[in-house]
């Protein structure tokens, strides 16, 4: 049984800041590639895109509809398997490959969801982190899409738009992901004033009232689980588009599902920005402990996640934005 | 495929489910105490998988000479967690406390590679090896010992729970917080005795199974999945679920690596996972 208290409320994004902030926001997130020049600072924004954008769906489902999938890594393996397959054996441009991953997502997430869904709390938790171990599974045997060694997409050097593949210069990639996540936070800011998102909070906090106040659960709690799908297939196949090498290891783990949910609950849940403050957060740790230590596989990125996200969620459950807002309150108080 | 294949993997998933049944049964209890699933339960296993390699290679202590200071360690660890970790978020959303526990996981897994590296060890001289022979049936005797050993444990942690005092008081602080308190029961102190408890049943298990099998950072994954799906199937918080899901648990994977692949014996597990909470929701002794 989930319970929230008020805790958890949401917080409009206009006690944190309003426009300004994020005029210049977006402003620098412009022009940072041509300020930052060097390849590896702007590697590591470019998987906080694509990582916060996989985060941002995950916020849909569970920190806004309240449901605690722990197999999100299904659908960024769908979504880069997609794009990767269809290239490497038909020449399809990824861009087709992206929306036929999506396509295919939302076909599993509705297999996965309709029955599962109807399960509680740990039950549902449960079930989808053994259905992701399961299709990690099947496709680590499933030898016509590579089984266990993956698929190596093949290089190619002209007419990078059509491939998705730019091997110039990281700045088409970090703007295309810049692009989809600033799509993904914008679905986020509509839905949370919608409709949608106020069935979502009552499915979350309140179902059994929702219910009998005519909100279909089933179907919201299955369309929420549809976005998520969508948003980290969407994710998925632009990291096997950069990577350019995937295989069922790296794409569809337990540890990416669970890492996801780290982001989001570092930066707050359900807050609209709260998965891309943690990714923004969590990322560069792992470079710089990758850079610091050595890279042998110490694990040592790893050790700092598990120590930051116990200490979250045992002391500040709200995460940084909870800190923050409580920051502003202190300080509004104070000047009063 | 001749029969004796058939009852050897039989026989030997049955003494698997004796292992699944303990690690489960730690798990059980902890979330019949207070509806927290410990997702670092694997981890617990693993720590004490490594605690056996370390004092065999470093004093050679034999792994079963290594139990009663495993089960020690573990309820230290056990209760230390309750109160670093458990006690803070005991009415905090369940999603806190998902990953309270998972962060904790994560932290003691790459702790472990950190400090002893994601290398394979094995203890390879236990006193109790080689096999044994019943009716032309051959089985390690590690094996047959770890399960005996888990089966005893499992015994001896029903023993307790249902006929001792301490063990009523538990029982009684999972049925109702408030009044177990206004009976007098400390139910934080019970709290921290079922993580200690819980925690200690891993220790066991790790003990016993760490003279055959490989001990590497990620090990406590797959026992503490398979746990899951046990507590879930037998029912959350049902001791006797456990044992009897555990058994279930074994029989299927040793029945599923022989007739359809061994790659997919776990995939099989999560499937009948699926098929038990989708058409039982509270699993098939349940209380919850």
């Amino acid at each position: 049984m989930v319970t929230e208290d008020s805790d958890t409320r949401i917080v409009t994004p206009r006690r944190l800041g309003g426009r300004i902030p994020l005029i210049l926001l977006s402003v620098a997130a412009l022009v940072f590639p041509w300020v930052f020049e060097d390849a590896h600072t702007q590697h590591v924004l470019i998987m906080i895109f694509i990582y916060g954008l996989m985060a941002l769906g995950w916020n849909i489902i569970a920190g806004y509809c309240g449901q605690i999938s722990l197999g999100q890594a299904i659908f960024f393996g769908i979504g880069a398997y997609s794009t990767s397959f269809l290239f490497a054996n038909f020449g399809i441009t990824p861009w087709i490959g992206m929306l036929f991953g999506v396509a295919v997502s939302l076909v599993v997430a509705v297999g996965i969801g309709l029955p599962t869904l109807r399960l509680r709390g740990h039950y549902f938790a449960i079930a989808t982190l053994v259905i992701g171990e399961i299709t990690q599974t099947i496709f680590i045997n499933w030898e016509y899409v590579g089984g266990a060694t993956g698929i190596w997409i093949p290089i190619v050097w002209d007419n990078p738009w059509y491939a998705f593949q730019f091997h110039d210069s990281k700045i088409p990639t970090y703007y295309i992901g810049l692009a989809f996540l600033t799509g993904g936070l914008a679905f986020t800011y509509w839905m949370e004033r919608s409709k949608l998102g106020l069935y979502f909070r009552a499915i979350r906090d309140e179902p059994d009232a929702a219910s009998s106040l005519g909100v279909d659960l089933g179907r919201y709690k299955l369309l929420a689980f549809m976005i998520a799908a969508t948003f980290a297939s969407l994710a998925g196949s632009q990291f096997a588009q950069y990577i350019l090498v995937i295989d069922p290891d790296t794409v569809f783990p337990l540890l990416l599902s669970i890492l996801i949910v780290l982001m989001t609950m570092l930066g707050g849940l359900g807050q609209i920005w709260g998965p891309v403050v943690g990714a923004a957060v969590l990322l560069p740790i792992s470079e710089a402990t990758r850079i610091y230590f050595g890279g042998q596989g110490g694990a040592e990125d790893l050790m700092i996640y598990g120590f930051l996200i116990v200490i979250i969620s045992v002391f500040y459950p709200r995460g940084l934005f909870g800190l923050m807002e409580r920051l502003i309150k202190r300080r509004d108080n104070a000047g009063s | 495929m001749t029969r004796e294949i058939i009852i050897q993997a039989l026989i030997s998933g049955l003494l698997m489910g004796f292992i699944y049944a303990l690690v489960a049964a730690g798990l059980s209890l902890i979330f019949g105490l207070m509806e927290i699933v410990n997702f670092a339960h694997g981890e617990f296993m693993m720590l004490s998988m490594y605690t056996t390699f370390w004092l065999y290679t470093l004093f050679g202590l034999d792994p079963l000479l290594s139990i009663p200071i495993c089960i020690v360690l573990l309820f230290v660890i056990g209760v230390v967690t309750h109160y670093g970790i458990i006690r803070h978020i005991l009415d905090a959303p369940m999603l806190v406390q998902i990953t309270a526990t998972f962060g904790l996981a994560i932290f003691l897994r790459s702790l472990a590679q950190f400090l002893w590296s994601a290398d394979y060890q094995v203890i390879d001289d236990p006193i109790v090896s080689g096999r044994i022979e019943i009716w032309g049936i051959y089985l390690g005797l590690p094996q047959v010992v770890a399960s005996a050993g888990c089966l005893l444990a499992f015994g001896f942690l029903y023993y307790f729970v249902n006929r001792t005092e301490t063990g009523i008081a538990l029982q009684a602080t999972a049925q109702d917080r408030e009044a177990a308190g206004l009976m007098g029961i400390q139910t934080n102190r019970m709290f921290a005795l079922g993580w200690g408890i819980g925690a200690s049943c891993v220790g066991v298990a790790g003990a016993l199974i760490s003279s055959y099998y490989m001990v590497f950072p990620d090990v406590g994954i797959i026992f503490a999945l398979l746990a899951y799906v046990t507590v879930a199937m037998g029912g959350f918080g049902s001791l006797i679920g456990a044992l009897i899901a555990g058994i279930a648990i074994g029989l299927i994977e040793a029945a599923g690596a022989i007739l359809v692949s061994p790659a997919f014996k776990y995939g099989i597990i999560f499937l009948c996972y699926l098929a038990v909470v989708l058409l039982r929701p509270k699993g098939l002794f349940g209380r919850f």
